[in-house]
C-alpha cells in the first residue's frame, strides 16, 4: 500500500500538558470495540438457535405449540425414509458442485495469480468474476430458465449449428439445471479464498522447484496445492454449506424432481408445525456443524484470517 | 511477482487456463445477458426467443396499477433497509475488526460465533428469530426482525473483510502518529480511517448489495411489508411475462450502479494517494 498524504492535524505541536484521562486497559478497549458485534450475534444468532433447540422438544397441535419435553419430533424425523432420501439427494448435489467449483475455482485462481502479469488486468478479471455475486441470486437463478428451456437460447443455438435435431429436454427442470445454477452462483466462493492463499506463495518457490528439476505436475502437487490448502478448505466450507442450506434453487430448477432439506423444512414452517420444523433444523445444524468442524481440522481458519 | 522477461514464451498451460477463464466468464454472463435482452421484448413477445420487435413495454408494465402494484414500494423499502444495514455493518465491523487486533478474553468464542453465523443455513436464522419474536409476543417487522436477520449475515462478512483489510495495514503509521503526539481520537480520525477507507467502502458496498438481494433470511421475519426480492419471489410462480425479466434487469442495474459508484470512488482515492506519494 502506498503512503498516504500526510493529513492535516497530525503535525500539531504536542500539547504541553496532557489532559488527565480515564485510562482503559487495552483488553477493555478491545471488548468495547467488539461489544456491538457480540451483542447482535448473541441476541439474533445464538439465542434464536437455542430457542429452536428448546422448541424442538415441544408438543404441538393444529392450534399452537406447548412447552414439553418430547423426543417424538426427533423420532418421527429420524424414522421417516424421506429424511434419509432428502439428505442423500442434498449430499449428492453438494459433492458434485463441490468437485466442479473446486476444479474451476482452483484453475481460475491459479491463472489470475500466476499467469496474469499485469496487476490491472488481474484486478479487472477478478472483478468480472465477483460482480455477479453482488447481484440478486434469485434473478441469476431464473436467468437460466430462458437460456436452458425447451425453446431456450442454448437449444436454439445447438439446432442452428445442427448439433442436434430436436431440442434437448434434460436441460431445464432437472438435476442438471440445479447443478449448473449452483456452479453459477457459488464458484466465486471458491475463487476468492484460493486466490488469497495462492497470492501468499512466493513465486521464488516455484522457480526453485523448477530449477531443481520438478515437472509442472510435481510442482503443482508438492508445492502449490499444499500451500493453498487453507484456501481450498475455506472455499469448500462455503460452497458446501451454501448447497446444504439452499432451498430456492432446488425448488425452482429441479421441476419438482428433487427436494432439498431446507425446502422440506420450509413446508413444515408454513404449516406452522414449528416443533418438528425445529427438530429438523437442529439435525441439519448439527450435521452441517460436524462437516464444517471436520474441514476446519485440516486448517486453522482463525490463524489464517486474523493476524 | 518476480520480474520476468515479458517476451518470455507463454507455456501451453497459459492458453489452456486463459480459455477456461474465457469460457467461465461466458458462462457467468451469458444467461444474464439473455434476460436483459428479453426484458426489451416487444409487446407481443413471450418469455423466450425470438424477439418480436423491441420495446420498453414490460418496464412500463411495472408502473401500471395491477399485479405489479407492490413493486415500486417494495423497491423503496429494500433500498432503505439496505442503506441501514450497510451503515450499521460498517460501524460495527470496523470497530470489531480493530478490537480483534488484540487477543481479548472470549475472542475465540466470538470468532467461531461469527463463522457459525455465516455458514448457518439462511432460512433457519429467520426461523429462529421468528420463533423468538413469537415467544416474546412481538410483531415481526422489516426494520426490527428482518434487519436483525440480515445483520447476522452481513456482520460476519464485514468482519472477515476487515480482517483482510487489517492484514495489509501497516501499524507503523499509527505508532508514528502517537509519537508525534496525536491523541487516540486524532490517530483514528486522521490516520487509521483514511488509510482504511477503500476497504471500508468495500464493506459498505458488500453489505448493501447483500441486504438488497437477501431472500432466505428475510422471508420468515419480514412482517407484512415485503422487500423487493420477496416480491420477485412471489411473482416467479404467477407471472409468465417478460415483466419478471424487466424487474430483473432493473434490480441488477441498481446493483451495478452501486458497485460502479463504489469502484469509481475507490479508484479515485487510490489515484489521489499515488499522486500525493509522488
Amino acid at each position: 500500500m502506498s503512503i498516504t498524504q500526510p493529513a492535516e492535524g497530525i503535525a500539531v505541536t504536542p500539547r504541553p500538558r496532557r489532559r488527565r484521562r480515564l485510562r482503559l486497559s487495552p483488553q477493555l478497549v478491545s471488548l468495547l470495540q467488539v461489544g456491538p458485534l457480540g451483542i447482535i450475534l448473541i441476541a439474533f444468532f445464538a439465542l434464536p438457535t437455542l430457542i429452536f433447540l428448546v422448541v424442538s422438544f415441544y408438543d404441538y397441535d393444529r392450534v399452537g405449540i406447548y412447552p414439553d419435553f418430547l423426543l417424538d419430533n426427533y423420532r418421527d424425523l429420524l424414522t421417516t425414509p424421506a429424511t434419509l432420501r432428502v439428505y442423500l439427494s442434498s449430499l449428492k448435489f453438494a459433492f458434485i458442485v463441490w468437485g466442479i467449483t473446486l476444479f474451476l475455482g482452483f484453475n481460475i485462481a491459479y491463472f489470475l495469480v500466476f499467469h496474469v502479469r499485469s496487476r490491472m488486468v488481474r484486478t479487472v478479471l477478478f472483478l468480472l468474476c465477483a460482480i455477479p455475486f453482488w447481484t440478486s441470486g434469485i434473478i441469476r437463478t431464473i436467468a437460466w430458465i430462458p437460456f436452458l428451456g425447451r425453446n431456450g437460447a442454448f437449444n436454439q443455438a445447438l439446432m442452428q449449428v445442427h448439433l442436434t435435431e430436436k431440442p434437448l429436454e434434460f436441460l431445464l427442470f432437472s438435476p442438471f439445471a440445479v447443478c449448473v445454477t449452483y456452479v453459477h452462483l457459488f464458484t466465486l466462493l471458491m475463487i476468492g479464498p484460493i486466490a488469497n492463499s495462492l497470492a501468499k506463495i512466493d513465486p521464488a518457490l516455484l522457480e526453485a522447484a523448477r530449477d531443481a528439476g520438478a515437472s509442472r505436475w510435481r510442482t503443482m502437487a508438492d508445492v502449490v496445492i499444499p500451500l493453498s490448502k487453507t484456501g481450498i478448505a475455506l472455499g469448500s466450507i462455503l460452497v458446501f454449506t451454501q448447497v446444504m442450506g439452499d432451498f430456492f434453487v432446488v425448488k425452482q430448477m429441479s421441476g419438482g424432481q428433487s427436494a432439498s432439506i431446507v425446502s422440506a423444512l420450509a413446508t413444515e414452517i408454513q404449516a406452522m408445525q414449528y416443533p418438528p420444523a425445529a427438530a429438523a433444523s437442529m439435525v441439519l445444524v448439527l450435521f452441517v456443524a460436524l462437516m464444517v468442524a471436520g474441514m476446519m481440522r485440516v486448517v486453522d481458519v482463525r490463524k489464517e484470517l486474523v493476524r | 511477482m518476480s520480474a520476468r522477461d515479458p517476451r518470455e514464451r507463454r507455456p501451453w498451460t497459459f492458453y489452456a487456463l486463459a480459455s477456461l477463464m474465457g469460457l467461465f466468464l461466458l458462462f457467468l454472463y451469458g444467461p444474464m445477458l439473455v434476460i436483459y435482452l428479453l426484458s426489451f421484448q416487444g409487446p407481443d413477445g413471450g418469455v423466450t426467443f425470438p424477439m418480436v420487435g423491441s420495446s420498453t413495454f414490460w418496464f412500463e408494465e411495472i408502473l401500471r396499477p395491477g399485479q405489479m402494484a407492490n413493486i415500486p414500494a417494495a423497491f423503496g423499502r429494500s433500498l432503505l433497509l439496505a442503506a441501514i444495514v450497510s451503515l450499521l455493518t460498517v460501524l460495527i465491523s470496523v470497530a470489531a475488526g480493530m478490537g480483534f487486533r488484540r487477543r481479548f478474553p472470549g475472542s475465540g468464542v466470538l470468532f467461531y460465533l461469527a463463522v457459525a453465523s455465516l455458514v448457518m443455513p439462511s432460512l433457519l436464522v429467520g426461523f429462529g428469530i421468528g420463533l423468538g419474536f413469537q415467544l416474546f409476543g412481538w410483531e415481526p417487522g422489516l426494520f426490527t426482525s428482518a434487519l436483525a436477520a440480515q445483520l447476522t449475515w452481513t456482520l460476519p462478512f464485514g468482519l472477515f473483510a476487515m480482517f483482510a483489510v487489517f492484514n495489509r495495514f501497516n501499524r507503523a503509521y499509527e505508532e508514528a502518529a502517537t509519537d508525534l503526539g496525536a491523541s487516540a481520537w486524532q490517530r483514528l480520525r486522521h490516520v487509521t480511517l483514511p488509510i482504511l477507507l477503500p476497504g471500508i467502502l468495500g464493506v459498505a458496498m458488500g453489505a448493501f448489495t447483500l441486504s438488497y438481494d437477501e431472500y432466505a433470511r428475510t422471508t420468515l421475519v419480514a412482517g407484512n411489508r415485503n422487500t423487493l426480492p420477496l416480491e420477485i419471489y412471489a411473482l416467479i410462480s404467477s407471472a409468465t411475462s417478460p415483466t419478471l425479466f424487466a424487474i430483473g434487469t432493473l434490480t441488477t442495474a441498481v446493483s451495478f450502479l452501486v458497485i460502479g459508484a463504489t469502484l469509481a470512488l475507490v479508484i479515485r482515492l487510490q489515484r489521489r494517494r499515488a499522486a500525493a506519494a509522488r
